[in-house]
């Protein structure tokens, strides 16, 4: 039986997207997902949320579980519980909408080698339901966008690592989805090409919402604003890349190297003049070798740098160096993947 | 139906930028000449000699050498199925761009019609290539055409059924050759198995000789249209195609 509201649903073709999707601009919803193959668990209870307009780093060691998760946002693999909604759209049963407004780049590109630049991006805009001069203009964009308008002619084949990496990133541009999916996209490149594709990426930003996975951290660093830890199937961390560093950290900390007129330098008075700074919660000594004289400040609120190089300098002692003592976010990884297989030792056996 | 027009688009354009179908092409224009020529030499020679008896009317064009003819391209056909089939998934999956094709909003059913439909234009290319000796026959002789038209049809039958067949196999692995070999020895045995009631009337050996693709080809040679084996031959389609979809979506759900 039809309803009035189902009726009016299906005149006006509005596909039903989920109430998130409506009122938060949650771009990506990820519930509870899990998939399982013949022994293994490649994926095992993992959610997410992804705003719009978000990059966000997939992180995680190899074999993590990444590409699996991916894949299955791009309807490529069907979880085998929980659900996943892309754009609004679930991917298990309405697939075919979530896939029109995803472009995916699988790790390796997939690209046809008997194939002409622009004769696989035409088929490929084809498939996602371009045609006409709409086609022939989204393909002149992104062979301009992605740099691969000098290559045009070449037979995909030929073309060197770098090129066909970008080629695939133009193939998961060509329809301008919502989503952007991108598996490992600078995996193989050298440092230039790396630092171009990072560019291209950070540039695509602002129309699309991106997800990309990687095993590099300073990638992340440099181009997510989100970042989504996954080690062994499992959620690690997610969080922003700020956040991620200040909980790694707990407050802030600054390393300060100080150094005496001529030479001598109380330590002791050093340490109780830094601890009568305001706000200032521990005070320690780290190190002094080759005459280099470190303490980490640590206060529990705000920026510290200000008075503490004020109370140095009025102190009659110079002031080498002042640093916050960020952890890398390398270091946050081992950590955060480190207390996980702490807590589980010899984790499922298998793998 | 867009999608499957642009599928099939594209995989005749890998047919026809690679040699394989330039190589098929060639080997099948060969193989049908060399027969035709002998064929024809042949019957020329009986039927003079026929002549010379005195026998009166002349032998039949469309029985004595229309009818053989085509009945070979049956069997040599079954040899060009595999290497047609073998790259269309093998392919796709040992390169990596099934992941495209399977995440493009288009069904599974449209790649699969897409894929199945341009191995068939490529058969129909080489049946096109036999069809220019006969059209010679039309010139020197008057044989009917009608039974002539039936019999390719029945050949373009049985070739989409193999060719359906061997679809479902390709998607059963990334390897072209393990493809090839398998479906060459499914397409062999199809044949084979007809020769059991050659010996042999029991109700097993009826039941094997109806399966045999090549039986059902019979009538068409003859002229016949019988709609027993066009629904044997559409029936073997589906399941072919029905199996690749099946296996297809399987391949999800384990890879």
């Amino acid at each position: 039986m039809f309803t009035s509201e189902a009726f009016g649903k299906w005149l006006t073709c509005d596909v039903a997207r989920t109430p998130d999707y409506l009122q938060q601009n949650l771009m990506i919803k990820v519930k509870e997902i899990t998939k399982k193959y013949a022994r293994t668990t490649a994926v095992d209870h993992v959610s997410f949320e992804v705003e719009k307009g978000q990059i966000v780093g997939f992180l995680g060691p190899n074999g993590a579980g990444k590409t699996t998760t991916m894949r299955i946002l791009t309807c490529f693999l069907p979880p085998t519980s929980g659900s996943a909604t892309v754009a609004g759209f679930d991917v298990l049963e309405q697939p075919l909408e979530v896939k029109k407004r995803i472009g995916y780049l699988p790790e390796t590109p997939p690209l046809y080698p008997e194939m002409e630049t622009t004769e696989y991006l035409e088929f490929v805009g084809k498939l996602k339901g371009l045609s006409g001069s709409q086609l022939d203009k989204r393909v002149d964009y992104v062979c301009d966008r992605c740099a691969v308008a000098d290559v045009k002619t070449k037979l995909l084949g030929k073309l060197s690592k770098g090129y066909r990496q970008r080629v695939g990133l133009a193939q998961a541009i060509i329809h301008n989805p919502d989503v952007l999916i991108l598996d490992e996209p600078t995996a193989g490149l050298d440092p230039k090409q790396i630092n171009e594709t990072r560019d291209l990426i950070r540039g695509l930003a602002g129309d699309h919402t991106i997800i990309l996975s990687t095993h590099i951290l300073p990638e992340v660093e440099q181009t997510c604003q989100q970042v989504i830890i996954i080690n062994k199937g499992k959620l690690v961390a997610t969080d922003s890349v700020q956040n991620l560093q200040a909980r790694a950290r707990g407050a802030e900390s600054v390393l300060v190297e100080v150094a005496g007129r001529n030479g001598n330098l109380d330590l002791a008075v050093v340490q109780k003049r830094l601890e009568q700074i305001r706000g200032i919660s521990r005070v320690q000594y780290k190190t002094s070798h080759a005459d280099r004289n470190v303490f980490e400040v640590e206060s529990q609120k705000g920026f510290i740098r200000g008075d503490l190089a004020r109370a140095v300098v009025e102190a009659g002692w110079d002031l080498n160096e002042l640093r916050p003592a960020a952890m890398s976010l390398e270091e946050i990884f081992l950590q955060l993947t480190g207390e996980e297989a702490g807590a589980e030792p010899a984790a499922k056996g298998a793998h | 139906m867009r999608n499957v027009w642009i599928i099939c688009r594209k995989e005749l354009g890998s047919y026809f930028v690679s040699p394989i179908a330039y190589l098929l092409l060639t080997m099948f224009a060969l193989i049908f000449g060399l027969m035709f020529w002998q064929m024809l030499g042949s019957f020329v020679f009986y039927s003079m000699e026929m002549q010379m008896r005195g026998q009166s009317f002349p032998m039949s064009l469309n029985e004595e050498l229309i009818r053989p003819l085509l009945s070979n391209i049956g069997v040599i056909g079954m040899f060009f199925v595999p290497m047609i089939t073998m790259r269309l998934f093998a392919e796709e999956k040992r390169t990596g761009t099934i992941e495209l094709l399977a995440t493009s909003p288009i069904r599974d059913t449209e790649i699969i019609l897409g894929k199945w439909l341009a191995a068939l234009a490529l058969y129909a290319f080489m049946l096109l290539y036999t069809g220019l000796n006969i059209a010679f026959l039309f010139k020197y002789g008057s044989p009917d055409w009608k039974p002539v038209l039936v019999a390719y049809l029945g050949l373009l039958l049985q070739a989409a059924a193999l060719l359906a067949i061997g679809t479902f196999i390709s998607t059963l692995t990334s390897n072209q050759i393990i493809a090839a070999a398998a479906t060459f020895g499914i397409c062999l045995m199809l044949w084979l198995i007809s020769w059991a009631s050659s010996y042999e009337n029991a109700r097993w050996a009826q039941v094997l000789s109806y399966i045999s693709i090549i039986t059902h080809f019979q009538s068409f040679e003859k002229g016949v249209i019988d709609s027993k084996d066009v629904i044997f031959y559409g029936t073997a389609i589906f399941l072919g195609l029905f199996f690749t979809s099946r296996s297809m979506e399987s391949l999800r759900w384990r890879s």
